[in-house]
């Protein structure tokens, strides 16, 4: 079958990332642990780089060398990127129930021994763009045209490591690279402003000599076009900073919740109920 | 008095100028080899590799943190990714990078610690790797291995870019004696016994090891025969010479240039303390940092001689 991207329509996008959601919901849930509300804030993005388009890659054999490859730094937002993965066909839906259980492949965060088809182990947060960097320089050195995406979460940019990184891959010119910044305005203990206000990224990663777009995250047409901007790009590293809602999709939930960040908590049974009919 | 003075040995490279030659020579039999640098690659001697192989390195500026995981990046993209800096640099700070981006995903990195111990001298302890060790061996499947000599330097940087996995070389700044003058047979997790004896065993690696054959000719001197072992392979460490040399010589020293704590010392201990408990003595820096000046006189107060080997050995004797 070889690396291809898959391309669906706007609306089957959108109906993508609305099962992909419900997905999240469910296996967080099942789980009785998990980050879904970070999980909902990046959907948007993750699917339409699996189904927009983007990401050239083949679920039979996940390792082809001639593979685009995405990679997620907030490790913790894994349940999107696994039901996008089984959506995608790498495996069926219902393995990822299995998620956090013991002996599962679906681990808390991402472990590319345990799974192919992830590239790169993550979790302590901070890694992801110099991995990305990495493979980047690589995938140059054997003139391979792969792509090299890497989400960040706007909580995680207060790891230096992550600027170290923007100046690593300016001076490399490694116009195969593109980071993606999550920025959903939330995280661990509360808002990213109150806790550790670094906005705004735009004109600071700008500086840092890269090519950056600032779009609303959580509208598929916006996101599509963001990406397909970013391919343009050939000379220097890209960033989308995607301002997004944590949990969006069921954020009236949240609010009745009382708690709009939901960091780290799986939805009771009887609220992810009213979630997964929500996005029904 | 000079390193393998008693013993005589001659001096000659030190570990890092041997690595330096070493990379450099063996790259073009390795193509997929890459280095990554965080702006000491004039110390760690890859700027040898780098001169000749430009396209084959990074130098990312200083941040060790992204340089590390920059490596791990290129070896999931099937490099063979040799990252240098100071072994205190490379594994203190940047241990966390260490752990995730190369360890945990057991990817294809090699981490080379230049400038460790005491031994570097007048730049003084905060450019001393002597907790290096202990935080490399602690880490599941990172091989983890001290050369003493410039013979045994340029086997095991040959061995390293072989064996598929996470490799940490540790070197040293200044020249070191030739143990081995005719080549030797280097294997990770093999040691090498350098004397015959069955009175007592001094288990050494880097530096040390000039140190141990020093003090087996004293000993010697006074009628008494000590098996001097290289132990290069801390990780995965020798457990068949260790277990012979207990019961054959029912005593063993252990001299590391590196803390008390989770070394060579620690490594040897838990092969006897589960198999063939005997009595030991330890020389190393103990549980202290050390300060400025010149080397010789560093390994003298903070007890790194042969003749503290001696001692040591007299006091399980």
């Amino acid at each position: 079958m070889g690396v291809t991207a898959t391309q669906l329509s706007l609306d089957d996008l959108k109906s993508k990332a609305l099962d992909i959601r419900k997905e999240i919901i469910r296996m967080t849930t099942e789980a009785g642990s998990g980050h879904p509300s970070s999980s909902l804030s990046a959907t948007e993005v993750v699917t339409a780089l699996y189904f927009g388009g983007f990401l050239r890659v083949d679920p039979d054999n996940p390792t082809d060398p001639a593979r685009d490859r995405f990679i997620m730094s907030k490790g913790h937002a894994v349940p999107v990127l696994y039901a996008a993965m089984a959506e995608r066909g790498y495996f069926p839906v219902e393995d990822t129930m299995t998620l956090r259980k013991l002996g599962s492949k679906f681990e808390g965060h991402p472990n590319m021994k345990r799974m192919p088809g992830i590239e790169a182990s993550t979790g302590s947060l901070g890694q992801g763009l110099s991995i990305g960097l990495g493979v980047a320089l690589g995938c140059k050195m054997d003139n391979l045209d792969s792509q090299v995406y890497v989400m960040i979460g706007d909580g995680e940019m207060g790891e230096g490591q992550v600027w170290e990184a923007m100046a690593a891959a300016q001076k490399y010119g490694t116009g195969n690279l593109t980071a993606i910044i999550d920025q959903n305005g939330y995280q661990q203990t509360g808002a990213t402003k109150d806790v550790l206000d670094q906005k705004p990224f735009a004109s600071k990663v700008e500086a840092f000599g890269w090519h950056v777009q600032t779009i609303p995250g959580n509208d598929m047409e916006a996101v599509v076009k963001a990406l397909e901007t970013a391919k343009t790009v050939t000379d220097r590293p890209t960033c989308i900073v995607s301002e997004t809602q944590k949990g969006f999709g069921i954020l009236p939930l949240l609010e009745e919740a009382g708690d709009t960040n939901f960091h780290g908590k799986p939805l009771p049974p009887e609220m992810a109920e009213k979630a997964l009919a929500m996005l029904s | 008095m000079a390193i393998g003075e008693i013993s005589g040995l001659k001096m000659g490279q030190a570990t890092r100028d041997a690595f330096g030659e070493a990379l450099r020579d063996l790259g073009d039999q390795f193509p997929e080899v890459v280095t990554v640098d965080g702006d000491v690659g004039n110390s760690t001697r890859t700027e040898w590799f780098a001169q000749k192989f430009p396209n084959r390195s990074f130098n990312v500026g200083i941040a060790e943190s992204n340089m590390v995981s920059v490596a791990g990046g290129l070896a999931a993209q099937g490099k063979t990714a040799v990252v240098a800096s100071f072994a205190c640099f490379l594994l203190n700070n940047a241990f966390d990078q260490i752990r995730m981006s190369v360890a945990f995903p057991n990817l294809n990195v090699k981490l080379v610690g230049s400038h460790a111990g005491i031994s570097i001298g007048e730049d003084g302890p905060s450019q001393m790797g002597i907790e290096d060790v202990a935080l490399a061996s602690c880490l599941p499947g990172v091989t983890v291995c001290v050369p003493t000599d410039a013979v045994s330097t340029q086997a095991a940087t040959k061995a390293m870019l072989e064996h598929n996995g996470p490799v940490y070389l540790r070197l040293g700044r200044p020249k070191a004696p030739v143990v081995y003058p005719d080549g030797c047979d280097f294997q990770f997790g093999k040691s090498i016994q350098l004397t015959d004896g069955d009175d007592i065993t001094i288990i050494a690696n880097g530096l040390m090891v000039g140190m141990a054959l020093d003090a087996a000719k004293s000993l010697k001197d006074s009628g008494i025969a000590a098996r001097v072992i290289d132990m290069h392979t801390v990780k995965p460490i020798d457990e068949e010479a260790i277990i012979k040399a207990a019961t054959e010589t029912g005593r063993i020293v252990v001299a590391e240039e590196h803390l008390a704590a989770g070394g060579l010392g620690s490594a040897v201990s838990m092969v006897t303390a589960r198999t063939r408990p005997v009595p030991m003595s330890f020389v190393n820096v103990g549980d202290q940092y050390a300060e400025s000046g010149d080397p010789d006189g560093l390994l003298e107060k903070y007890g790194l001689t042969a003749g503290n080997i001696v001692e040591a050995a007299r006091s399980i004797l």
